[in-house]
């Protein structure tokens, strides 16, 4: 897999590069502020970017910025935003465009290596992985509009990490459940949401998070 | 129609109150000026400090009755000396007047007010009355006097010139009717430019407020260091230290118990998740990170997705405020949001932020740029800034930046507060991101 990487602060790029490597990506691109970023997301040949959302020169969204830019020439360009903090606003106009190939994690997550890299795995096949502090909120959002009520404490579990972006392996593996019960419940929790179900991973996840947006 | 008629009639009516009182402004005027030209035979050291005092109820007055009807507040002068006691020697008191500059003030708008201020108000009240002597009295009288009858141009000898001097006094009652507001204005400028406190006055007293919001800006730095360095120590910092003794333990167990020093490094993970979650949370609270990267309007988009009620968000923002007064806007309009969430029982909310560029001139700002923030929510109402919400705090904090909170809540709703922060924009900032590469 070859992987545009951006991080400015030497230690965490430095830690990045080595996971990454561990695991099979081929980092073919590193840098360390905005504009080079834009640069080599444009002429890069890449499966996936993993951008740190804070770079040079200004030390503000720079890594969002170019990540929306690049994005608006060519759609669906994988790119994992990793950010010290996550911000409803930054998760809406990241999966504004609707299209998949987009993350958006706390970089604490990289201390969970193969959670991380599945994440990235996930990004770069198209799919959408979103920060679990993001579908806590949105998902306490639905809970106190009265939009979940009818789910059971199961249910809710399992459309929390629905809408992350897990597949229905890395569910039932995280709920200690079968994957034919992930796969009942997801059915259910589509049928009383009145969600269309989709055989589409990416498709599911991006209705998941549209029905939770609302 | 009936809007401006009721208008100007209610102007009217002032008009002949300021007209009255300008009769009384000279009655007083006079005595003052009695009073002063006593004071070579001692008398009028007596005389002369409850004539100033007279004097200043008058100008109290019309500051009143200008700020109430036109909204042109008008800065009072410092009061006159208080009559202390009756032993106290009248010519130490007639020469605190005398050394009092409001007073003097005071005596040049009585002199000036009748004639140019009472002319004023008269033009209004005169075209009424003339008015209605054509359109009342003419009709009756006419027959009763010979040629030598006119009214203004017309002569009224027929009853086709008796119609149009009605015709011509009730234009001329609509042209006063219609002239009254107008006048009214221009009073309160005038009355403004003679009754104000003087420039120096005001900025004594500028000096002094902002002496004291210094002082509780400091208390309030000091007071916020201190909440940063506790929550650190309590914190992350502790967490860090755990982490180290957590290692200390793994590292000795390697040897001894594999299992117990993996379990042992998971739970160093952890807390050091902890940790960076105890970080993001104290950085938060100083400074949103978003406020930060975007400005004042995502910052509020932000906390409005953040939100559990339906919150609307208009932005009429020309760029990046100072970031001083974004982040005091910022937590104010999040408390708004908060007490709104948790006491109105409001469904939806509607945040509005403004840059307004006042273009009348304003004595107590240099330039009346201001930002003006609106949150009204549709909830039961009957919020009360005395009944300890948080929106008490946030009225001191914005006193630092001249700002002020005003909450409306009548009971059954709707509750607006508005915040008004004097500031001026800076250029939107650019990105250097931007730059398409």
């Amino acid at each position: 897999m070859r992987v545009v990487l951006a991080e400015d602060l030497f230690l965490l790029r430095d830690g990045l590069m080595r996971t990454l490597r561990e695991h099979g990506c081929e980092v073919i691109a590193s840098v360390d502020n905005g504009p080079a970023l834009l640069r080599a997301l444009c002429e890069e040949d890449l499966d996936v970017a993993v951008v740190d959302i804070r770079l040079p020169p200004t030390h503000t969204d720079e890594g969002l910025q170019a990540a929306l830019e690049a994005r608006r020439t060519s759609p669906a360009l994988p790119v994992l935003i990793l950010s010290q903090y996550v911000d409803q606003l930054y998760a809406h106009e990241l999966l504004a465009g609707g299209e998949g190939g987009i993350g958006y994690l706390l970089k604490d997550r990289v201390t969970h290596t193969g959670q991380f890299i599945d994440a990235v795995r996930t990004v770069a096949a198209g799919g959408t992985v979103m920060d679990p502090q993001v579908i806590s909120k949105l998902l306490a959002r639905s809970d106190a509009r009265g939009r979940t009520g009818g789910l059971t404490p199961r249910e809710h579990d399992v459309l929390k990490l629905m809408a992350e972006g897990r597949s229905n392996a890395a569910i039932a593996h995280t709920l200690h459940f079968s994957e034919s019960a992930v796969a009942k419940h997801t059915a259910s929790i589509f049928d009383k949401l009145r969600i269309e179900p989709s055989a589409d991973d990416n498709r599911r996840v991006l209705a998941v998070l549209a029905y939770l947006k609302r | 129609m009936g809007g401006w008629g009721a208008g100007g009639l209610r102007a009217l009516v002032r008009c002949q109150l300021l007209g009255l009182l300008a009769l009384a402004v000279v009655a007083v005027g006079g005595l003052v000026i009695g009073a002063l030209l006593l004071l070579p035979i001692g008398v009028g050291f007596r005389l002369l400090p409850p004539a100033a005092g007279a004097l200043r109820g008058l100008s109290d007055r019309y500051r009143s009755w200008t700020a109430r009807w036109t909204g042109t507040a008008i800065s009072p002068p410092d009061p006159l000396a208080p009559y202390r006691s009756a032993s106290e020697r009248p010519r130490r008191r007639a020469a605190a007047v005398l050394g009092d500059e409001g007073f003097w003030h005071d005596l040049r708008w009585a002199w000036l007010e009748p004639w140019f201020g009472g002319l004023l108000v008269a033009v209004p009240l005169a075209l009424v009355e003339y008015g209605a002597f054509g359109a009342l009295v003419q009709p009756f009288i006419w027959r009763l006097i010979d040629d030598g009858n006119w009214y203004a141009f017309i002569p009224v000898r027929s009853t086709p010139t008796m119609l149009a001097a009605l015709a011509l006094g009730l234009a001329f009652i609509a042209a006063g009717v219609r002239l009254a507001p107008a006048v009214l204005g221009l009073h309160a400028r005038w009355s403004r430019r003679l009754l104000s406190a003087a420039r120096s006055t005001e900025l004594a007293r500028r000096v002094e407020r902002l002496t004291d919001i210094r002082d509780e800006s400091l208390d309030a730095q000091a007071t916020e260091l201190r909440r940063i360095e506790r929550d650190l120590h309590d914190g992350a910092q502790a967490r860090l230290v755990a982490l180290g003794m957590t290692l200390d333990e793994a590292t000795r167990l390697l040897d001894v118990d594999l299992d117990a020093a993996r379990q042992l490094l998971l739970d160093v993970r952890e807390t050091s998740a902890r940790a960076l979650q105890d970080l993001r949370d104290l950085v938060h609270g100083i400074q949103p990170p978003v406020l930060v990267d975007r400005g004042l309007g995502d910052a509020v988009r932000s906390l409005a997705l953040d939100s559990f009620l339906d919150v609307h968000v208009e932005v009429r923002l020309p760029g990046r405020l100072p970031a001083a007064v974004e982040s005091a806007a910022y937590f104010a309009i999040s408390e708004a949001l908060a007490n709104a969430a948790k006491h109105s029982g409001a469904q939806e909310v509607r945040i509005t932020l403004a840059h307004e560029d006042l273009a009348h001139e304003d004595l107590t700002h240099e330039d009346g740029a201001r930002l003006r923030v609106t949150v009204t929510d549709d909830g039961r109402g009957g919020a009360d800034l005395a009944r300890g919400t948080g929106l008490r705090g946030v009225q001191r904090r914005l006193g630092t930046f001249d700002g002020s909170l005003a909450l409306h809540s009548p009971l059954g709703g709707p509750t607006t507060v508005t915040l008004e922060i004097p500031c001026a924009s800076s250029s939107p900032k650019t990105s250097s991101c931007s730059g398409t590469g």
